[in-house]
């Protein structure tokens, strides 16, 4: 029987880079997913009708450049366009506008206050400064602290010497800006209520935690530290959904010579004398192989695709207490048109870009303490998108798809399994959020997909539905990231290897886990890494 | 211009004579302010009802340092040493905690408290060493006991060893909820941790840094919790007679209204009565806040750290409630003896988060938490014979209430603390004849603390060792020539330590400081 020289377990955009490297070094390699379509969570299905959803990610700026470039992911059908800003409804009937013109943007916020419009350019100054900061580490694998390896070593100068170079000031302000809370950290620079609220969302999309809570500060930067053609913190659409970043992703891959099955769910790893052997599908099927790659969170991996005695118990219990929490939904809409909100002035570019409906920190507050008690928000923070207004491919014509990201949603009700009455009152609570500031809005809906982090699980098989594959808290971030010791994308067992987001530097459609995993499995390999070396920032 | 001295403390709270005495000692002619008719700042005992009183706003030693003690030749008298911990649940089945010891709970519990004690021991110790050093500044252009300090930080840890280590950087981050969820089944002994992580912050037990907070808590005398013969002013007492042992001059009812500046530097002070004192050292014992941009003023220091001072967080969280009891309350499961125990009301995890979350909204808890010791029981000194008193600190309490601070409210929620605690003390009501209920509203008015904030200032990784108060002034020397800072708000913070004194009174002997 065949034996690979590596077999990826998950299709998802991290799965196919790795997998897209070790075809590029010359390794014989096969992906294996699940599901009958690839891409994971970066996917586009055709639910209802002729739309297409981007049914989990919906937008796109986190996918490093240097790999877009260096897998060439534009020749293989790739392409992201920039949107038009972003939008806050209030409910006095006003609403507040970001754009991407600074302008623009200025005008808009002294609206609310001249201050809080003079104050955004130094806010995005100092986030910016953090970003430069943070990106130098995407493409790294970080070191270990303990270790005395001079490779270990030398990444740990780089850190400290990127450290060092920012200045006295600039390392205090690093320090802060790593611990404190995305409402402190707006408070420093905010005056104006719905401007904090319009700001602070990006500190807790997809956390389980508080726009209050310590730590949520560097959230934000990582909604931040993306870019579209080089714009730092420009958020785009791909076109023809998320799912053309793993089509694009994939069809590299095969380019490679790489060999790709879907339906092909892994039941476990299979290990023998303390190295892995191969994957034994759900079908009972067995492939062998001397690499196996899990771009599947670590729960998932070890909990559920493992042998618990194949591994140390004190390992095992780690991974269990991994924290991995559901806290987003999300509702996918096939609209019949697009709706209009009364409160944008006619041709607002706004409509091609997100749209928020919570207008006050409170309220912003008040959303994670529905959470806290193990329900989903009543007034939750909804993070919406209408794609079609500039990507016509995803909806016929004149008609429209519309994502709704909803935060907070629990994976369980006060610790038990939703029910469908539920999950459907949950949608209900998103739409009638949308419907006050959109009057047509719920007659042109033609069809709801309603997800709740337990359908997100099922289909995509991320634990909880969490969308980073794990709580992004400074105790799972860096060399801490998935557990202290196996930060370097090494599993516990000879041959394994991790490359989801449950890795360093972690979620979003950012496709850094899978290459920085393939970097580590070259090194052992003792072949030539032919990962791409950061781009020098700006 | 009156007397000449060789530095001025602006405050007599634990801090400011500490700092003071050593000054002293080392031969400098010290003289120090304090606004109050008391010295002890927030140390202090005060009677808040005939032939009742209590102490008022610091209640237990947790971490008064032995480096102080010894350093001052301190003789403190305690009537408990190493008190326990009980855990009230309203049904009569408490949980009680000391130490490593634990009982009232299941087996597991049992051995996981030993676990968890023994790891945070560790860390706390680690943290320690750090307590009584001055935090090493991080520049390019570090001195060499910087760079030697942040070698030696990096080294303690790396000794921990390999495992330990690992889970001290992730440990140092995290949330205590997640701790305490992950170990124990007791929920009263979940919510007691939870409690001890939290108390005196604005923070809630999933909030993540409250490890911090509970190691700190810990870090100052290896858990151990004691209360001093007379109450907190007897520590008060004991630093001002070695103050003045030591020849300085303490001068009480003397508010300082500003720091006198001449020459862009700080050259004496001024009284509210208009009396001035010349001292090129001026040694502030106040809180941040207050003394740059009350007592400097923010025209003489650089604006980029008058907006720093000026974001400082020190919202005060937690109330002190005191009563005057005409006998013991009875606690159903309670005996007579543990009376000289403290007291913890927060039945589980849950209960105290919901009790924060009224707080980030600027509303008193609907259930608040509590930190109760009956201090009389073992110190007659403080109430009539066969009377006592109760301290309790009641969590949370925001400075800056919604509705705004009224006699109403305040007297709505001294209510609602009684009830709460009636609910554990079935006879309390009937027992109190007189109270007194002090919010950090009114903490910050008696005491000059700026938000009532016991901490002079959240304690939180961003304002934590290198930016305590705030980053490149953290080394006591504030960037004003002249001025330095023995408060809690700086390193290493809140608590009656003595450590922040200590160590700026050395930073000051050590700079080279002369005549």
């Amino acid at each position: 029987m065949k034996t690979y020289d590596a077999i990826v377990v998950g299709a998802g955009h991290n799965g196919l880079t790795n997998a897209a490297y070790l075809a590029k070094s010359g390794l014989d390699v096969l992906c294996l997913e699940k599901n009958d379509y690839i891409g994971g969570a970066t996917v586009s299905r055709n639910l209802y009708k002729d739309w297409y959803y981007s049914n989990c990610s919906y937008v796109c700026s986190l996918l490093r450049p240097e790999i877009f470039r260096d897998l060439d992911l534009a020749r293989h059908g790739l392409q992201i366009t920039p949107y038009g800003g972003g939008s806050v409804f209030m409910e006095n009937g006003d609403y507040l506008g970001s754009y991407p013109d600074e302008e623009v943007h200025h005008r808009e916020y002294s609206r609310f206050s001249k201050a809080d419009a003079d104050a955004y350019e130094r806010y995005s100054a100092d986030t910016m400064r953090q970003c430069r900061f943070i990106r130098d580490f995407l493409l790294r694998t970080p070191p270990d602290p303990t270790s005395f390896k001079p490779r270990d070593l030398k990444e740990l100068a780089h850190l400290g010497s990127k450290f060092y170079g920012m200045g006295e000031q600039r390392m205090y302000e690093t320090i802060r800006f790593w611990t404190m809370s995305v409402a402190e950290y707006l408070d420093e620079y905010f005056e104006t209520d719905v401007i904090k609220a319009a700001l602070s969302g990006s500190g807790i999309i997809g956390t389980a935690l508080g726009i209050h809570s310590p730590g949520t500060a560097y959230v934000l930067l990582h909604h931040y530290m993306g870019d579209v053609d080089g714009n730092i913190g420009a958020w785009g659409y791909a076109r023809g959904g998320m799912g053309s970043v793993a089509k694009a992703i994939s069809s590299a891959f095969q380019a490679y010579g790489g060999e790709l099955r879907t339906d092909a769910g892994v039941e476990q790893i299979v290990v023998k004398n303390g190295k892995v052997k191969g994957v034994a599908l759900t079908t009972g099927e067995e492939i062998d192989a001397n690499i196996v790659v899990s771009a599947m969170d670590v729960k998932r991996t070890f909990l559920k695709c493992m042998d618990k005695s194949d591994l140390d118990e004190d390992f095992y219990n780690r991974v269990n207490n991994f924290k991995i929490r559901g806290s987003s939904g999300k509702l996918n809409i096939a609209l019949d048109g697009l709706p209009t909100f009364p409160a944008l002035p006619k041709g607002s570019p706004l409509l091609d870009g997100d749209m928020h409906f919570i207008d006050s920190m409170e309220r912003m507050e008040r959303a994670y303490d529905d959470w806290k008690e193990g329900t989903w928000s009543k007034d939750p923070y909804v993070d919406m998108v209408i794609p079609t207004v500039s990507d016509p491919t995803m909806a016929p014509p004149g008609k429209h798809f519309m994502s709704c990201f909803v935060q907070y949603c629990p994976a369980q009700i006060e610790g038990r399994d939703w029910t469908d009455e539920e999950r459907d009152q949950f949608g209900q609570t998103v739409i009638n959020q949308i419907a006050e500031y959109s009057p047509d809005f719920k007659d042109l809906i033609l069809h709801c997909e309603v997800r709740t982090p337990k359908e997100i699980e099922n289909e995509s098989g991320l634990t909880e539905g969490n969308i980073f594959h794990g709580e992004l808290t400074m105790d799972q971030l860096m060399f801490n990231r998935p557990i202290p010791g196996y930060a370097q994308y090494r599993g516990p067992v000879g041959g394994l290897y991790m490359c989801g987001s449950s890795n360093h530097p972690g979620g979003g459609v950012m496709a850094a886990p899978g290459c920085n995993a393939a970097r580590e499995i070259l090194f052992d390999l003792k072949r030539p890494d032919i990962t791409p070396v950061n781009f020098g920032d700006d | 211009m009156s007397d000449r001295y060789d530095a001025i403390v602006v405050g007599a709270g634990h801090n400011g004579l500490v700092c003071a005495s050593l000054l002293a000692k080392a031969g400098k002619k010290v003289l120090v302010l304090e606004a109050n008719s008391q010295v002890g700042g927030a140390a202090v005992t005060r009677s808040f009802a005939d032939g009742y009183s209590v102490s008022s706003v610091a209640h237990l030693l947790y971490q008064l340092q032995p480096q102080v003690i010894k350093d001052l030749g301190l003789n403190i008298e305690t009537v408990s040493n190493n008190m326990g911990t009980i855990a009230l649940s309203a049904d009569g089945n408490h949980v009680r905690f000391n130490g490593d010891e634990v009982s009232g709970v299941g087996d597991e519990d049992v051995a996981q408290f030993r676990d968890f004690r023994k790891r945070m021991t560790r860390f706390a110790k680690l943290l320690k060493t750090f307590l009584n050093k001055t935090p090493p500044r991080l520049a390019n252009d570090a001195s060499k006991s910087d760079l030697f300090t942040l070698a030696q930080l990096g080294l303690d840890i790396r000794r921990l060893g390999k495992v330990e280590m690992q889970e001290f950087l992730r440990l140092i981050g995290m949330n205590m909820r997640d701790e305490v969820a992950e170990r124990f089944d007791s929920a009263l002994l979940r919510g007691a941790i939870s409690l001890d992580a939290v108390m005196g912050t604005h923070l809630g037990p999933r909030s993540p840094n409250t490890i911090l907070t509970y190691l700190y808590r810990l870090a100052g005398g290896d858990g151990a919790i004691s209360q001093p013969s007379g109450g907190m002013s007897s520590v008060a007492e004991a630093l001002a007679h070695s103050a003045r042992e030591n020849g300085a001059t303490i001068r009480t009812n003397m508010k300082v209204k500003r720091i006198v500046i001449e020459n862009g530097r700080a050259a004496g002070v001024e009284t509210e009565d208009g009396e001035r004192f010349s001292s090129w050292l001026v040694v502030s014992n106040a809180d941040p806040k207050s003394t740059i941009m009350n007592l400097v003023q923010a025209r003489h220091v650089e604006t980029e750290f008058t907006h720093r001072i000026h974001h400082l967080r020190m919202r005060g969280n937690a109330a002190k409630l005191h009563l005057a009891l005409d006998g013991l309350p009875t606690i159903p499961g309670v005996e007579k003896r543990e009376y000289a125990d403290r007291f913890v009301i927060a039945p589980d995890d849950q209960y105290v988060e919901r009790a924060f979350n009224n707080a980030k909204y600027g509303e008193t808890s609907v259930k608040p938490v509590f930190e109760i010791c009956f201090p009389s029981f073992r110190d007659a000194s403080l109430a009539p014979t066969g009377k006592h008193v109760m301290s309790a600190i009641v969590q949370y309490v925001p400075f800056e209430l919604r509705e705004g601070w009224s006699d109403k409210t305040h007297s709505a929620f001294e209510k609602l603390a009684i009830e709460t605690l009636a609910e554990y003390m079935p006879d309390l009501a009937d027992r109190v004849t007189a109270s007194e209920l002090l919010t950090p509203a009114d903490i910050e008015e008696q005491f000059h603390i700026h938000g009532g904030h016991w901490h002079h200032g959240e304690l939180t990784m961003d304002q934590f060792l290198f930016t305590r108060p705030v980053g490149g002034a953290a080394q006591y020397a504030m960037p004003l020539d002249g001025l330095y800072l023995c408060g809690a708000g700086a390193h290493p913070g809140g608590g009656v330590s003595g450590a922040a004194g200590r160590n700026a009174a050395r930073a000051i002997l050590k700079s080279g400081y002369s005549l």
